[in-house]
């Protein structure tokens, strides 16, 4: 069963260091969608999901879940199911006893609990570990066992806070796929929260890029990742992030990849915005290279900027030396230079 | 009021987008907010338990102290008829208050100066490591863990007049020809007091001041030690500034302890010799219960007040500077 | 460091040390050595110097207690030997012979009473004002705070009118009306650090789980604060166990009488001390109360750190 969440004019204000945690935010999910709010920390994303939740009650607003005002609503009767960063398993009680505890405070047939339970944990392969205690298992298991328990109560939506940055690097990879491979399976609309942009592209089917409790921007993955709605969204997705360069009353931007040296752009030089560089540095990174150079043809003398060059591109680069890059012009974006909002293209040849 | 009949209504979502598939796991959907939710119902109830317990059998009490020492109420006379300032006249009037008053002070501040220092090397002892630490640790908490009467009988025997085992060593070296009589002359009585104070407390002010040790990161002190700090160095330039606020917890903690008890001075000399050691709580004690002057035994009790007062204004300090630490 | 050469590096343990120079690194390690060995000393000197202060007064009373009356009242025997054989006889007197055992059940029992009190009324409080939500919760903290520093000392005398108008006096139940005023705000103080140290998350996983505040409470919090709770049942009983005043002030007859003040009213009986029993009373008292501390000594540092830390 998938619900749609809607939030309107939401806004969460502390009276504690008088903070605007969450500042009028507006967004709704489609039905069984991956929707992840990204953002940096502190910026409100995990207390607008503890306010979907109903762990916080929100100042101003309206929250809706499958189309009901839940506003004043306890957790219990929302119909949600939440994994968070901790996993929060009880320590003093077996995996069984973690999954169960939710059934227990609806279900009364004490075989119908165990039958669900085996259910969820066959789900997530954690069925030999039922009677241990969550201590004795490793991060990935205690994963799947909050997931279990999340999953034991039939929620109509799934909150999830940062439920991998517990794990270590590897794991992260997998248990990712695995995420994905579960909600794909379940079908159930899921708002995932993580400040990791490397998590949010590879799990959302959109994004919300959140910045001290206001929406920057909603889209999908490719959407936001080339088409970013201001400096910020350009700057914080991608590694190493979007280039800027200051013209003055506006930005020109462009991402790493897109900025070659230019014998490796091909043929149809109309449409190349040519950069002349000083190579200052370069890192060897699983195949790319990446370029730190300064330039001074586009705009600000000795603008930083940094390309990636795929390990596909064979072009020469040398440290200490200037060369010649090129960035298509349709890879240029164009941001305003007091709000850092995208703007129409401008001409960039002078 | 199911989930679709609500989306009618609010128009958000077309009714068809709602499954309704049968449910497996039962919930009570949309229950409102029952009072056992309500964070700031449940506070108000449970904290309203420990309020009314306090308001009935301190604040009242307490207020009644004070009716009591402007009042004439004695055991035999327990109808309370107004005096005014009579009580506390007399009372300020008496040499023996001014003694108790003095001793008090007296046994307190000696007492504190011993405790801290004594806890202080005592904790930075048994935070370390060393065989037989067990065994230490339970001989140095049994003085807090005893009853003050049991361990202040104790101390009785121990310093009995005749056969007192000190005496006896001292003797045995040849130091003393007669008996100390360590209750029966003033200052001996005092100094057996705030040995029996020191004693008593200063497993508590060890133990506090053992958690403001335990509670400096393990890194401070690995950094200091790469940085070339000695022992000396160390505790003058870590631990002492570290666990001051936390010292201060425990000096008032026993100030507090000293301060308001009499059950050592009441087991030990019972305020003698010649009041040598009394103290106000004693001569409250005595006034109040033992002579029935109810009155005067409360006004005499109610001399501990803005001391005690003073006292926990400072701990709650040294508590927020602990807090910014 | 300007100038190495002019400093002795023996002053400087730590400090900057020529290491390619094999003498001298031997020279340093033989003093830190010989450093480490003065330290130990000294650890064990005090350890066991304060053991013996701490400890004395009790071996004393043990020794006393098995002593016969014309080894114990002879000035010249060594105290601290049997001069003559030892005996149970005291013990005996103690336990079968006096009420001993009387004060030892209403010792007991009051406590039970009492702790099971603090623990309904302060249980609560302490969770309100470890999580939820008030205005008014810190200031009440304080107030809490500040009446555990109301000694029974000046509360006696109206204290013993208030018991009075209940008829409790000479009454143990006076002792169980009463005492939790002295364990009540103790007990919140301590209830509240280990409360503060349980992870938010595992509640709020509660409440997600479906459960509302109050079942969360005592499902999961309860559970999960179980050890600090033993320690707070503890400390608690303790405190009854050691109270003095009131008890003095309420309790004349001797069957209501606790052992803290049963033992020095009825065993000292005008100018006669029976001083054996008395001392093996202590040693009976005193041994295990300590015992179980110590094994609940770490709950009680990280308590009392919890709770003035974070308060």
């Amino acid at each position: 069963m998938a619900h749609v969440v809607e939030v309107r004019g939401l806004k969460k204000h502390f009276e504690k260091g008088d903070v605007r945690a969450v500042d009028g935010v507006d967004i709704a999910t489609r039905e069984g969608e991956y929707l992840v709010l990204l953002g940096p920390s502190g910026c409100g994303k995990t207390t607008l999901l503890r306010m979907i939740a109903g762990l916080e009650e929100p100042t101003e607003g309206e929250i809706l879940i499958g189309g009901n005002v839940v506003n004043g609503l306890p957790p219990r009767a929302r119909g949600i199911a939440m994994v968070f960063q901790s996993y929060a398993l009880y320590p003093h009680k077996t995996v069984l006893d973690n999954i169960t505890f939710p059934l227990k405070a609806t279900m009364t047939d004490r075989d119908a609990r165990r039958e669900k339970a085996s259910w969820a944990a066959d789900l997530l392969g954690i069925g030999e570990f039922l009677d241990r205690k969550p201590r004795h298992l490793s991060g990935g298991e205690r994963q799947r066992v909050a997931l279990a328990r999340a999953l034991v109560r039939d929620p109509s939506v799934f909150l999830l806070d940062e439920p991998l940055s517990n794990l270590d690097a590897k794991l992260r990879t997998s248990a990712r796929d695995e995420l994905k491979q579960f909600q794909e399976r379940l079908g159930t609309t899921t708002i995932y929260v993580t400040h990791d942009q490397v998590e949010a592209m590879g799990l959302g089917d959109r994004i919300v890029v959140i910045l001290n409790g206001k929406v920057r921007q909603i889209g999908a993955p490719q959407e936001v990742y080339s088409h970013p709605a201001d400096t910020f969204v350009a700057t914080f997705i991608g590694s190493p992030p979007m280039n800027l360069i200051d013209r003055g009353d506006h930005l020109l931007g462009f991402r790493p990849e897109n900025c070659l040296p230019i014998e490796a752009m091909g043929s149809n030089g109309d449409n190349l915005l040519e950069v002349d560089v000083q190579i200052h540095r370069i890192e060897y990174l699983s195949g790319d290279r990446h370029v730190y150079a300064t330039t001074s043809g586009l705009g600000s003398d000795d603008a930083h900027l940094i390309a990636r060059i795929p390990a596909t591109v064979n072009a020469a680069v040398d440290e200490d030396r200037a060369q010649r890059f090129a960035v298509h012009e349709k890879d240029l974006r164009f941001f305003d230079g007091d709000t850092g909002v995208r703007t129409e293209s401008r001409p960039v040849r002078s | 009021m199911t989930p679709a009949h609500r989306a009618d209504e609010v128009g958000t979502v077309a009714p068809d987008t709602v499954t309704r598939v049968p449910e497996p796991t039962p919930r009570p959907q949309l229950a409102r907010r029952r009072l056992a939710d309500r964070e700031g119902f449940l506070a108000k109830l449970f904290l309203l338990p420990t309020v009314a317990y306090i308001i009935g059998l301190v604040a009242f009490p307490f207020v009644l102290a004070i009716v009591f020492s402007f009042s004439d109420v004695t055991t035999g006379n327990p109808s309370l008829d107004f005096v005014g300032l009579r009580q506390w006249r007399t009372i300020l009037g008496s040499r023996v208050f001014w003694t108790a008053f003095r001793n008090t002070i007296t046994f307190t501040v000696i007492s504190m100066a011993l405790i801290v220092l004594i806890a202080h090397v005592l904790a930075t002892v048994l935070v370390k490591d060393f065989k037989g630490k067990w065994l230490v640790r339970f001989c140095v908490l049994l003085p807090w863990t005893t009853p003050v009467a049991l361990a202040a009988v104790s101390w009785l025997w121990l310093l009995n007049s005749i056969f007192s085992p000190i005496d006896w060593v001292l003797r045995w070296f040849g130091l003393i020809e007669a008996n100390m009589y360590y209750l029966g002359r003033p200052v001996l009585a005092m100094g057996s007091v705030i040995a029996v104070h020191v004693w008593r407390i200063v497993p508590v002010a060890t133990v506090i001041i053992m958690a403001g040790h335990m509670a400096i990161p393990g890194e401070i002190n690995d950094a200091a030690e790469i940085d070339g700090a000695g022992f000396w160095r160390k505790l003058r330039e870590i631990t002492i500034p570290l666990t001051l606020p936390i010292s201060a917890v425990a000096v008032l903690f026993g100030a507090i302890l000293t301060f308001a008890d009499m059950t050592v001075v009441f087991i030990l000399t019972r305020g003698g010799p010649t009041q040598a050691t009394q103290v106000l709580s004693s001569w409250a004690f005595f006034k109040g219960i033992e002579g029935g002057d109810l009155a005067q035994g409360a006004a005499v009790a109610l001399f501990l007040f803005p001391l005690l007062l003073a006292a926990a204004i400072a701990i709650l300090r040294a508590v927020r500077r602990t807090e910014v630490m | 460091m300007a100038a190495p050469t002019q400093i002795p590096a023996e002053k400087f343990a730590g400090g900057r040390i020529d290491v390619t120079h094999q003498g001298e690194v031997d020279r340093i390690r033989r003093q830190r050595r010989r450093r480490a060995i003065g330290g130990r000393t000294v650890l064990y000197t005090i350890a066991i110097v304060a053991a013996l202060y701490a400890a004395g007064p009790f071996i004393w009373s043990a020794i006393t207690s098995f002593k016969v009356d014309p080894d114990l009242y002879t000035k010249a025997n060594n105290p601290f030997i049997y001069n003559l054989p030892p005996t149970l006889e005291h013990w005996r007197f103690l336990l079968f012979d006096t009420q001993f055992l009387t004060f030892a059940w209403n010792t007991l029992w009051v406590g039970f009473l009492v702790v099971s009190i603090t623990l309904f009324v302060g249980l609560p409080a302490a969770y309100a004002l470890a999580r939820l939500e008030m205005k008014w919760s810190g200031p009440l903290g304080i107030a809490i705070f500040f009446v555990y520093l109301i000694p029974p000392t000046l509360l006696f005398i109206p204290m013993t009118r208030v018991v009075g108008n209940f008829e409790l006096l000479n009454n143990t139940w006076s002792l169980v009306l009463i005492y939790p005023t002295i364990t009540i705000p103790v007990s919140i103080w301590l209830l509240t650090g280990f409360l503060k140290g349980i992870p938010k998350d595992i509640e709020e996983q509660a409440l997600v789980d479906g459960y509302s505040r109050l079942n969360a409470f005592v499902r999961v919090v309860i559970p999960l604060a179980f050890p600090g709770i033993v320690a707070v049942i503890v400390f608690a009983f303790t405190l009854t166990a050691h109270e003095f005043i009131y008890a003095l002030a309420f309790l004349s007859s001797t069957p209501a009488k606790t052992i803290s003040i049963g033992v020095p009213t009825e065993l000292i009986r005008g100018d006669v001390f029976f001083w054996q029993s008395l001392q093996a009373a202590v040693v009976f008292v005193a041994l295990p109360i300590a015992l179980v501390f110590n094994l609940l000594l770490g709950r009680f540092i990280s308590g009392f750190t919890m709770g003035a830390v974070k308060g």
